[in-house]
């Protein structure tokens, strides 16, 4: 039972992670219509940032404010992902306004391409380590309930709290700000946010760049737990079911989206994975998402998709 | 002979709905073919074979299954590399389980059995479109990566994990050297792009593009969308299994399934995108684009550096592949969403106006 | 005029059809007879377009009887509708934009081509015959609508009102029984409507095809259908011969407000 737990438990950290890069993508797709393949190497491209920025500041500061090195190195990251995000406004969106999602999808794994190509010839390409002080150390909890207790990651615990502050941020961003209701607007209709004067490129560089900061908070915590390097890129690949499932256009389908996931790969793996070799999880989470795909196309969240003619 | 075609009239409908209406267009294509068969055999070097015409032969023929889907039936796919894959593990478990299988039975019945998962995989799309139809194409993606990775079977319990298939042979004729296997591809493809250009020239071709453009319309005329659909998941996924098989047996001889990575789907997609949705030909030009693109970044780039006394690295070079290809994709959607293949034609159409333009 | 109104052909009964809680149809029964034009008007947002949805299928409404040449169709797919020999033309133009005019029509013979998919592929004699019976007949649609010149262009460069009449020739290519025109003249000038005109009588009257028009232009409603359906509100408030429908007070009201 305990071991149960464990896994759950487990699972649930994963998919807490899944949930913010999902996040990135429903921001996005919220406000642009773009499904952004591109969310995992903004990932890695901001993980990177932070990462070198962070070494090279400490290096700057004489290697004895790592604290100070890594604020630093937060906003110089965030700085690169506004750019980032201006440019991609600028280069792309702007030109491919009222394309089909299809176009803007390829469009996006192009600018997946560039992003990945421009963040290794920058920072490199090798494997650097982000630290931003999280306690590695385990810690034994419920000892009471179950026989030798339950290990959980202080890290992963401090990962989850602060994915969910993120959420509850960016909740209050968009129900409660004015660039949150343009940004519902342009989501809603572009043409009509437009018309009464909400302008369009800025809600859009606005999103991106929210987005980046997304990715950026997720690279940091996958970065510190696992170092960054070019793998990060493919967590994209990891968090597409989650949106699938949660539903393209939902904040809490994200989240929840992500945890359902997180559970399902980690028990399958465990639980399933040794009667058929192991290394099951990747598919088993698109399977999850097809067969949702097949019964309840608009995912848990969505909103439910009229034909009309 | 200039390129015109005044004083060409059809009399018959026949005529009218061959696949070269003007002459020299006809003439060209035959013209190419056959330097294909007896001016390029004379030609290339085998290294030219190996690393150039060999894949660009194969990867067209996956090109052109994909394009049949992306481009003419408007149903996105990012899971293109897994039926190469089927491809190859189908039609190498075909050769290896069944005594005295004949090659080209062998790569067509690996091609059936892509054609079979595709339309499985392809169930999807009657019920989701666009970006969701994406992810379920991953789906096939991620499941064959971890299925011919881990089910012994199919590998036929292969303790390295990759497979590899040797002495092939068509009648008795050996197929060897690089300049035979350049054969043998190049016969598979001009076969199978003609078979592509009937399909698209005929009512299952006007029945794909129908449901690309309107797909309520299309059923409102009487168009069944499972039906259309599921042929060109079908056929699709014939045309880029039996490329797939080709790709393991001619070209590769033994692999790993990481040679039908989801790279290898994205790279299938590009070559369809800067090509040309929707045009056979820009199947061709999409494929010879990136299979000649990286060589000649290899190239090129490092004598480029030399010059500003800059050393450029290997990596620093994939790097820049990355930065290229990207930027190409996104240049091609915004500038020219109909990719090379389109610019051919208004090269042809300004031709045949030339040199009097007004 | 020389036709001859038949029997009823299809029977609409007690017909509704909700979207969520919104009611787009609320009981409504009308029947079309066979080789007659049979026009439905009303004001925006009747239910006009719902209506045609629920004839061929688009739309399956929650209750009532569709009866077809004496039988009850049961759910039925908009492809199958087709099959039976009901065609349509859009309000916004439904054409593939991607293709030419020639293919657009052609994909109307669709339900007609019987070569599987082997012999397409290789362009062997029976499929390439088929394409050529086929090509005649959509010949025979492209000269009828005057429209020779532009066989060979891509629709998607068209002016609206060429593409108006490419969208009946699609339609026509089916050789339907039935054909649903909605808002065929809608945005179109004078001389094309009465080019409009004079193809939907002439098919009436050459191919006995039975038409079900939407119309907004009372002119052309009231000059050129057998019977009127009135909606509004997605309830009906009229039907009859144009002249009793221009009398009813109650049609009065819906078009020109209760103030009036």
């Amino acid at each position: 039972m305990g071991f149960f737990v464990e896994t759950l438990i487990g699972g649930l950290m994963a998919g807490m992670l899944y949930s913010l890069v999902a996040l990135g993508f429903v921001l996005i797709f919220k406000a642009s219509g773009v499904f952004n393949f591109a969310q995992g190497a903004m990932v890695l491209f901001a993980a990177l940032a932070m990462a070198r920025f962070s070494e090279w500041a400490n290096i700057a500061l004489g290697g004895d404010n790592l604290f100070l090195a890594n604020v630093i190195a937060f906003f110089a990251a965030g700085v690169v992902m506004f750019i980032a995000a201006w440019a991609i406004e600028r280069l792309v969106l702007r030109n491919l306004v009222n394309q089909e999602g299809a176009t803007l999808l390829m469009a996006t794994l192009g600018i997946a391409y560039v992003l990945e190509g421009i963040g290794q010839t920058i920072f490199g390409s090798e494997v650097y380590p982000i630290n931003v002080g999280m306690p590695k150390d385990p810690v034994i909890m419920f000892e009471s309930l179950f026989e030798g207790g339950i290990m959980i990651n202080k890290e992963d615990f401090i990962a989850a709290l602060i994915a969910a502050i993120l959420v509850a941020v960016l909740t209050i961003f968009f129900q409660k700000t004015p660039v949150g209701r343009a940004l519902r607007a342009v989501a809603d209709d572009h043409q009509a946010a437009q018309s009464i004067g909400i302008p369009l490129n800025r809600t859009w560089v606005i999103v991106w760049f929210v987005a980046g900061l997304v990715a950026l908070v997720a690279g940091i915590i996958w970065g510190s737990k696992l170092g960054v390097q070019f793998s990060l890129a493919t967590v994209a690949m990891r968090a597409l079911p989650v949106v699938i499932l949660g539903g393209l256009t939902s904040v809490p389908g994200a989240i929840v989206g992500g945890l359902i996931i997180g559970v399902g790969e980690k028990l399958s793996e465990v639980y399933l994975g040794p009667y058929v070799g192991g290394g099951i999880e990747i598919w088993f989470a698109y399977m999850l998402a097809l067969v949702f795909l097949l019964f309840r196309p608009q995912g848990l969240f969505g909103e439910k998709i009229i034909d009309r003619v | 002979m200039i390129y015109r075609e005044n004083g060409q009239f059809k009399t018959t409908y026949a005529a009218d709905q061959q696949i070269f209406t003007i002459a020299q267009d006809k003439v060209f294509v035959l013209g190419v073919i056959a330097f294909a068969f007896i001016g390029i055999p004379l030609l290339a070097d085998e290294y030219m074979f190996r690393a150039i015409l060999i894949p660009f032969l194969i990867l067209s023929l996956a090109a052109l299954g994909v394009n049949l889907l992306v481009g003419y039936c408007g149903q996105i796919t990012l899971g293109a590399g897994a039926f190469m894959a089927i491809g190859a593990y189908a039609a190498y478990n075909f050769m290896i389980r069944i005594d005295g299988m004949p090659l080209i039975f062998g790569l067509l019945l690996g091609g059936l059995a892509s054609a079979g998962m595709g339309i499985l995989f392809g169930i999807p799309s009657l019920r989701v479109r666009g970006l969701y139809l994406a992810v379920a194409t991953l789906a096939a993606q991620f499941f064959c990566d971890w299925a011919f990775l881990r089910l012994g079977w199919f590998t036929n319990y292969s303790s390295s994990g990759s497979v590899s298939i040797s002495n092939l042979s068509v009648f008795g004729w050996g197929i060897d050297s690089p300049l035979e296997k350049y054969l043998f591809c190049l016969c598979f493809i001009v076969v199978f792009a003609f078979v592509a250009k009937n399909l698209t020239r005929a009512s299952i071709g006007r029945q794909w593009m129908a449901i690309r453009d309107m797909d309520v319309a299309a059923e409102v005329i009487g168009i069944r969308p499972m039906w259309a659909k599921l042929s060109a998941f079908a056929v699709s996924s014939f045309f880029v299994g039996v490329a797939g098989a080709l790709w393991g047996f001619v070209h590769l001889g033994s692999w790993e399934p990481a040679a039908f990575s989801v790279d290898r789907s994205f790279q299938l997609l590009f070559m369809v995108i800067i090509g040309g949705m929707g045009s056979i030909l820009g199947s061709f030009f999409g494929a010879a684009f990136i299979v000649v693109l990286p060589i000649f970044l290899n190239q090129v780039l490092p004598a480029l550096g030399h010059l500003f006394g800059i050393e450029i690295s290997t990596a620093g070079i994939s790097h820049a592949e990355l930065i290229i290809f990207g930027s190409l994709i996104v240049f091609f959607l915004i500038v020219e969403p109909h990719g090379l293949a389109r610019l051919w034609s208004i090269a042809k159409e300004k031709l045949r106006l030339w040199p009097f333009p007004h | 005029m020389s036709r001859k109104i038949g029997d009823v052909i299809l029977d609409l009964q007690n017909i509704s059809l909700r979207f969520g809680g919104v009611n787009a149809l609320t009981d409504i029964s009308f029947d079309v007879r066979e080789h007659e034009v049979r026009a439905i008007i009303g004001p925006n947002g009747a239910g006009k377009s719902s209506m045609l949805n629920v004839i061929n299928g688009v739309y399956h409404p929650q209750d009532g009887k569709i009866m077809y040449r004496g039988k009850e169709r049961k759910k039925m797919e908009p492809h199958m509708a087709a099959s039976t020999g009901i065609a349509r033309t859009f309000q916004n133009i439904a054409l593939f934009k991607g293709m030419s005019v020639l293919d657009n029509i052609m994909t109307g013979r669709n339900l007609k081509i019987k070569s599987n998919l082997l012999l397409q592929a290789l362009w062997l004699g029976p499929a390439q015959k088929e394409e050529i019976e086929h090509r005649k007949k959509v010949e025979e649609i492209i000269d009828f609508l005057e429209i020779q010149h532009i066989r060979k262009t891509p629709v998607g460069r068209l002016p609206y009102g060429l593409q108006k009449r490419v969208d009946l020739g699609r339609a026509l290519a089916m050789e339907p029984q039935i054909l649903l025109l909605d808002e065929p003249m809608a945005g179109m000038n004078v001389e094309e409507k009465q080019d409009m005109c004079r193809f939907i009588l002439d098919v009436n009257d050459q191919f006995g095809t039975t038409i079900v028009l939407i119309e907004h232009d009372m002119g052309v409603v009231m000059d050129i259908s057998d019977r009127v359906v009135v909606l509004d509100y997605g309830k009906k408030i009229g039907d009859g011969v144009p002249d009793e429908v221009r009398a009813s007070p109650e049609v009065i009201k819906a078009y020109l407000g209760a103030g009036h």
